[in-house]
């Protein structure tokens, strides 16, 4: 992985797309770990869980910090999960083009609003 | 000479309305093609996760306004249909994350990529998250 661009550029082979796959298994492990994360606060809460239980759990600072970076992992994990669903099925190039900056635009859009919902609190 | 100048059979792109639907497909291949599909839902539902998330944690105010939204409905749009929002959501995260269990044991250990144990793994994948999708569901709309 010394020189990666120009005529150097690997385009084809076994290790094209390492890179893809590795991240879109430590992100989806990351998710899972986050999920069990969260269920376990929930599960341990004595009572019902109304505002203040669910808005406390998000306020804990740790727990931004955590949720930051979820949501940062999931906008990577659905990237390379859409953009393999178009290299699949969207042929023609230039829709695929298309689709693939409408899919960055919505993601990075998303990703950002998920962050002011959490740094509000 | 003549065996070559045989026609040969020709397999060329199969047609997805006559061909797919004659295809008997195995567990496995229900759980593949329904991790892509329930990762599609929630790529689609994204803003409605994101909303759910802002009103929800918010205000107190926006809390009552989440939850009014599920019993009473939005302008014309009934409750229920925010409850099957929530369900389809609810399976496909359920589905994404036990066949996403699924595919992490795959790449890690060879006995997991056997043909035996990838039709056993799929129907307890499709069991889990069927089942789950059922329990949740029906505390989603007030069964129990």
């Amino acid at each position: 992985m010394s020189v990666n661009y120009g005529s150097k550029r690997i385009v084809v082979g076994a290790h094209y797309g390492l890179r893809d796959w590795l991240s879109q298994r430590v992100t989806a492990a990351l998710m899972a770990l986050f999920t069990i994360a969260l269920l376990a606060q929930l599960v341990f809460t004595k009572g019902p869980i109304g505002y203040d239980v669910w808005a406390g759990i998000f306020s804990a600072q740790w727990m931004k910090v955590l949720t930051f970076s979820i949501i940062v992992a999931l906008a990577w994990h659905v990237w390379v999960g859409v953009r393999d669903i178009f290299m699949d099925y969207i042929q023609p190039v230039g829709l695929r083009l298309v689709l693939q900056v409408f899919t960055i635009v919505w993601l990075v859009g998303c990703a950002g609003w998920g962050i002011q919902v959490l740094w509000r609190l | 000479m003549t065996e070559l100048a045989k026609k040969r059979p020709e397999f060329r792109n199969i047609n997805a309305f006559k061909d797919l639907t004659t295809y008997r497909m195995t567990p496995a291949a229900w759980v593949s093609i329904l991790h892509r599909a329930s990762g599609v839902i929630m790529f689609l539902l994204l803003p409605f996760i994101l909303w759910m998330f802002d009103t929800s944690v918010s205000s107190e105010i926006s809390f009552a306004k989440f939850k009014a939204v599920f019993n009473a409905g939005a302008g014309l749009v009934p409750g229920w249909f925010f409850k099957l929002l929530a369900l389809a959501l609810i399976w496909a995260y359920l589905h994404h994350f036990t066949a996403g269990l699924r595919h992490i044991w795959m790449d890690i250990s060879h006995d997991a990529v056997s043909k035996e144990f990838g039709k056993t793994s799929a129907l307890a994948t499709l069991a889990i998250s069927i089942g789950l999708t059922l329990v949740l569901g029906a505390k989603l709309f007030g069964l129990y």
